[in-house]
């Protein structure tokens, strides 16, 4: 308990368990990343990155395709370093509490790869050969795709939108239970 | 400053509007009321209200939801898409940031527009907290003039305690400029409810801040304020349960989610082969899975029979009936007594086994046995109609639920690719192993879908294919008629080499050795003809399972043929027998009393093992029955050893050596023979219903077999075959195979009923021995342990006078649900069309109109692309606002100074304070971007 207190102050300490249940748990886990790196005093607020080297060998990211986007989109530099605000973000809309919008709208950025904000064919491509490690034809991704766009593509402009994306997702059974991690 | 200002006047024309919008003759209360809720400041706002019920101000909000979305930013956008009152609260928070912006668009309340104030000076002045914020309330009040001034004076920098009572005394002053007193008394009571509304509020938004889609900082920030609101408030409401009573519940929340999803995973891991069969799916594709999947149900199923069979007849014979040896059925005769333990004989279920509670004969006929005077015989015949009894409703209900399912799943149709791509992945995963079977998982089911879809897509020529398809039937029914007739000769034939003895080997092994050609030849001839058809595989399937399920019909025909003949032959032996029996029984007590001279001496029983037996014909069939089925899992597992696993095994290490490459070419590896599988264990389960009544022991060598396939073939397929060439998805329901197995299961019932019904049971072994008819028993159960009513009341109960109305009667019942499920099949069928209707209409208009969906808009014209044009609106919007002012402030005007400085305590946070951090992981559009004229007054956002 002691040195708890000395990690956060009271204040921070008061919002985070509030606002994270486990937010102890998810600090040590970021500090045990880079143990040389974080300090174990936060009160205050020091400016640390962890690399994404080192968040991308977590344990619950490193066998995701997607996890460089993961990074990515949940750290403030776009590069995948995170702060403990971003790491902390990161598992927040991940965890299983997290209303199902908020995790579609971050669904959405992670399977943006160009960032334009539209899913478009060169994103689908690359999310099935992640999905898939290559293991498909040319004809059978590029069909795949088609496929994609045609079911959920309301506005016909041949790339999905947000809104196209959550229309389709909101639907999707299974998106909350496969969309979340634990920790 | 002068944003200050605009804000400030903002706040009166938004309590004007309030008060246009109530409408009916001013009332006062209410727009002091409302008022009150603007001062209240903070989120609660929304909620205050709603308890009014106060309609129009919830379409009002309403119409307002949009406009605060866009200007939330994107992030928020999406999240408060579904825009429930439990965001409300949220929203008018994350305006804050935008305001400052945004030019201070609120109108809605003093509160909003408080909040913007503080933002500014935050943003302005880095973090200066609360107290920079008050200030700012503060200045706000006096720019506002009215009489605010002199309350914000007061306790600019207080407490929120202060407040609460400034508050009041502002109500008061409020009331009494214009109302009675007892007026004022209903509004401090009703300040006291919006204020006990407004905390529950903040508890709200304390539960649910994990929930929101802020970035950390602000969070915390947030989370903060609201938290010294509640305590603050709590107090003074005299209900202190508060943030410790919020935090236990979310605590408690947490936890049960634990539970229950620990308690899934409990559920989960209690499906026996779960694990092992979704590593095959992954890997085979779901029809593989299939089988196993109609293995495992298998399983369950004749575990049920199992434990019927053995606890209520095996088992009380053993442990209740006489031992072996104490009477002739329970003792192997003297004859056959120095071969009874050879390997051979046991193997062919002779000898001892012969005569073990494995088998019918070994059964005493004992009315009662043991101390619970249990009624095997009765026993024994119930549980073999039971059995069927079960089989029948499972298999029926079985196939019943799966068409429920297969009903459930039209609709999944609109997404199939765009769900597998994105739902797919499970992001709970981190572990290499899982990782590579979810790679293959999700690689296996697009080939399934592409399969599907490629079928979809195929046109060609539809006369051509019409006429391969014909051609293709007509050529199998004419291999399947011809095999009829070989199978048909082949037995005739048969019968008649059965009176001859002078028989080559050939003659001898004849119908095996022409049924097993056929089994060999066929399937694969059937095959190739069917690739004429050119169907779906897994329609493909279907036909293949229908035609060698045909063919091994043949089998079964020859089978129960062979099987009459002899018990015939067996029943007419006995009959001599029998009679033989007797005269020697005779002879012996006759020959005993002659040698010792004495009648009345009661000669010693005869030695269980030289009494003349009788052939006991249900026991020669039980024994057929096990062979069969033991043969059947010798050549199945055989077959997998030398057929999948020599193959592999060879192609795999005499690769390195051959001249050509056998992995690719020639053998290759197998591939797992679904159809084959699906038969073999279809038949083999119509053997054991048929053999079990004659043998009890079966059931429990087939619950070992399956048992032990289970593992055997999961290895096997895992480790020596490779996937179907085109991976297919399996329908959804089983029905096909279950189908195959309620026709079994008529099949095999009828020989056992006609044999239970009509044949006589052997005199001297088995439990129905000495009886006329095997249902004797029940009669004789009924007779002398059921009270006599019962006995008058079964003899009416089969009258057919009854029987054929209850017949009738079941007739028209199914005749009048199969129509009830036709009409209700059409109604599905419209309206499945009309929902593809309805959604090629909105595809439509969505692509002819711009836009129909309101918050879509809003959250499009968030995102950055088109947001990209300077975020003009801050400056310009400014001025439209304060040509309302003049007009519309007075109504409100008295509360408003203290409700600013309220809010600005309350809500003094600076969401925006984060600085760089600020922004949501995309480029986010400015707040007030050109959607938030267009959400205005727009209707209620959808959803």
């Amino acid at each position: 308990m002691g040195n708890k207190q000395t990690i956060f102050t009271a204040q921070q300490l008061d919002a985070y368990q509030v606002g994270y249940g486990s937010h102890f748990l998810l600090f040590y886990r970021y500090r045990d990343l880079a143990p040389q790196l974080v300090p174990l005093d936060y009160t205050n607020q020091p400016d640390v990155k962890l690399p994404y080297e080192l968040i991308g060998s977590m344990p619950e990211l490193k066998d995701n395709p997607f996890r460089q986007r993961i990074a990515e989109v949940f750290s403030e530099d776009g590069e995948g370093n995170m702060t403990l605000d971003d790491f902390l973000d990161m598992f927040s809309v991940l965890s299983e509490m997290a209303p199902r919008d908020l995790k579609a709208y971050y669904a959405f950025k992670i399977y943006d790869f160009n960032n334009d904000d539209f899913i478009c064919k060169s994103d689908l491509e690359k999310t099935l050969n992640k999905l898939t490690r290559n293991e498909l034809t040319e004809d059978e991704v590029k069909m795949v795709c088609e496929k994609v766009i045609d079911e959920a593509d309301l506005d016909n402009d041949g790339r999905l939108s947000l809104e196209d994306f959550q229309n389709m997702i909101n639907r999707a059974p299974d998106f909350l239970s496969t969309f979340h991690i634990r920790i | 400053m002068p944003r200050r200002g605009a804000a400030a006047e903002e706040v009166g024309i938004e309590i004007d509007e309030d008060v246009s919008d109530s409408d009916d003759g001013a009332n006062r209360r209410r727009a002091n009321r409302r008022q009150a809720g603007g001062r209240g400041g903070g989120g609660a706002r929304g909620r205050g209200r709603g308890k009014k019920a106060d309609s129009e101000e919830e379409e009002d909000e309403e119409e307002e939801a949009p406009k605060r979305r866009a200007r939330g930013g994107n992030k928020r956008g999406a999240a408060n898409k579904r825009g429930g009152g439990k965001n409300d609260d949220d929203d008018s928070e994350d305006e804050a940031p935008k305001k400052k912006r945004g030019g201070a668009a609120n109108r809605r309340k003093g509160g909003k527009a408080q909040e913007s104030e503080e933002d500014d000076s935050e943003a302005e002045k880095g973090k200066r907290g609360k107290r920079g914020g008050k200030k700012g309330g503060k200045e706000e009040d006096k720019g506002k003039g009215k009489k605010g001034d002199a309350k914000g004076k007061d306790k600019g920098k207080d407490d929120d305690k202060d407040k609460k009572k400034k508050k009041k005394k502002d109500d008061s002053s409020s009331d009494s400029s214009s109302n009675s007193d007892e007026e004022e008394e209903s509004m401090s009571e009703g300040e006291m409810a919006r204020l006990m509304e407004e905390v529950e509020e903040k508890k709200k938004l304390i539960a649910n801040i994990r929930n929101k889609p802020w970035r950390m900082k602000r969070r915390l920030v947030l989370l903060r304020e609201a938290q010294q609101f509640v305590d603050k408030f709590e107090g003074a409401l005299g209900k202190g349960k508060g943030r410790k009573w919020y935090a236990y519940k979310v605590m408690m929340t947490k936890k049960w989610i634990k539970f229950q999803r620990d308690f899934e995973n409990f559920r989960t891991a209690c499906i026996p082969w779960e694990r092992k069969i979704k590593e095959v799916e992954s890997h085979f594709g779901s029809s593989v899975a299939s089988y196993f999947i109609f293995l495992r149900w298998m399983y369950g199923m004749n575990l049920v029979l199992f434990g019927l069979t053995f606890g209520l007849v095996v088992i009380p014979e053993v442990l209740m009936g006489l031992p072996y040896g104490s009477i002739p059925r329970k003792t192997v005769p003297r004859a056959e007594q120095d071969t009874a333990q050879d390997y051979s004989v046991l193997m062919d279920f002779n000898g001892y086994c012969k005569y073990s509670v494995l088998f019918y004969g070994y059964y005493n006929d004992q009315r009662t046995i043991g101390l619970l005077k249990f009624r095997l015989p009765l026993s024994y015949l119930l549980v073999g109609i039971g059995s069927f009894g079960y089989s029948l409703m499972l298999v029926i209900r079985t196939m019943a639920k799966n068409a429920d399912v297969g009903g459930g799943d039209g609709e999944e149709g609109e997404f199939t690719f765009a769900w597998k791509m994105f739902t797919s992945w499970d992001y709970l995963i981190g572990n290499a192993e899982t990782a590579d079977n979810k790679y293959a998982s999700i690689t296996t089911s697009f080939k399934e879908s592409i399969v599907d879809e490629q079928e979809n897509q195929k046109d060609e020529n539809i006369h051509l294919r019409r006429f391969l398809r014909v051609l293709a039937n007509f050529l199998i029914t004419c291999s399947l008629g011809g095999s009829g007739y070989l199978i048909y000769f082949v037995v005739k034939r048969s019968q008649e080499f059965a009176n001859r003895d002078d028989l080559s080997w050939y003659e001898k092994n004849e119908l095996e050795l022409i049924m097993s050609l056929l089994g060999l030849v066929c399937p694969p001839l059937f095959e190739t003809i069917a690739e004429l058809e050119d169907y779906h595989p897994r329609i493909a399937l279907k036909w293949q399972l229908g035609r060698i399920f045909a063919l091994f019909l043949g089998n079964l025909y020859t089978f129960l043929f062979a099987l009459f003949d002899e018990v015939n032959s067996k029943l007419e032996e006995e009959q001599s027998i029998k009679n033989a029996s007797i005269w020697a029984m005779k002879e012996y007590y006759a020959n005993y009393s002659r040698l010792l001279n004495d009648t009345d001496a009661t000669p010693p029983p005869m030695d269980p093992g030289d009494v003349i037996r009788g052939p006991c014909w249900e026991t020669a069939v039980g024994i057929e029955f096990v062979k069969l089925t033991v043969s059947d899992i010798q050549v199945t597992y055989l077959t997998i050893l030398i057929g999948d696993f020599a193959r592999a095994v060879i192609v795999r290490f005499l690769n390195y050596c051959w001249c050509w490459d056998l992995e690719a070419g020639f053998p290759s590896y197998g591939e797992f023979d679904i159809s084959g599988n699906v038969l073999g264990l279809v038949f083999n389960q119509g053997m054991i219903w048929m053999g079990a009544f004659y043998a009890p022991g079966l059931v429990g060598i087939n619950v070992l077999r399956l048992l032990s396939s289970m593992y055997y073939q999961c290895w096997a397929v895992m480790a020596t075959n490779v996937p179907h060439e085109r991976v297919f998805k399996a329908s959804k329901s089983n029905n096909f195979y279950m189908g195959l197995l309620l026709l079994i299961l008529f099949l095999s019932l009828l020989p056992v009923v006609y044999t239970i019904m009509t044949l006589p049971p052997s005199f001297d072994c088995g439990p129905f021995s000495g009886k006329t008819k095997m249902f004797d028993v029940i009669m004789e159960t009924i007779d002398l342990d059921l009270p006599a009513f019962m006995g008058t009341l079964f003899s009416y109960a089969a009258n057919p006078g009854l029987i054929i109305p209850a017949v009738l009667l079941m007739v028209l019942a199914i005749y009048y649900l199969n129509s009830v499920s036709k009409a209700y099949q059409n109604s599905n069928m419209e309206l499945k069309k009309k929902m593809q209707m309805a959604r090629d209409e909105e595809k439509n208009r969505r692509n002819n109109k711009d836009s129909t969906n309101q918050v879509m808009k809003d959250l499009e014209d968030l995102l950055p692309n088109r947001s990209l044009s300077p975020p003009a609106p801050p400056e310009p919007e400014k001025t439209p606002e304060p040509e309302a002012k003049p007009t519309k402030t007075k109504p409100g005007s008295a509360g408003k100074g203290v409700n600013l400085q309220k809010d600005v305590a309350l809500a003094s946070s600076n969401p925006n304070a984060r600085g760089p951090v600020d922004r949501p992981p995309g480029p986010r559009g400015p707040g007030p971007g050109p959607g938030r004229g267009r959400g205005r007054g727009r209707g209620p956002p959808p959803r």
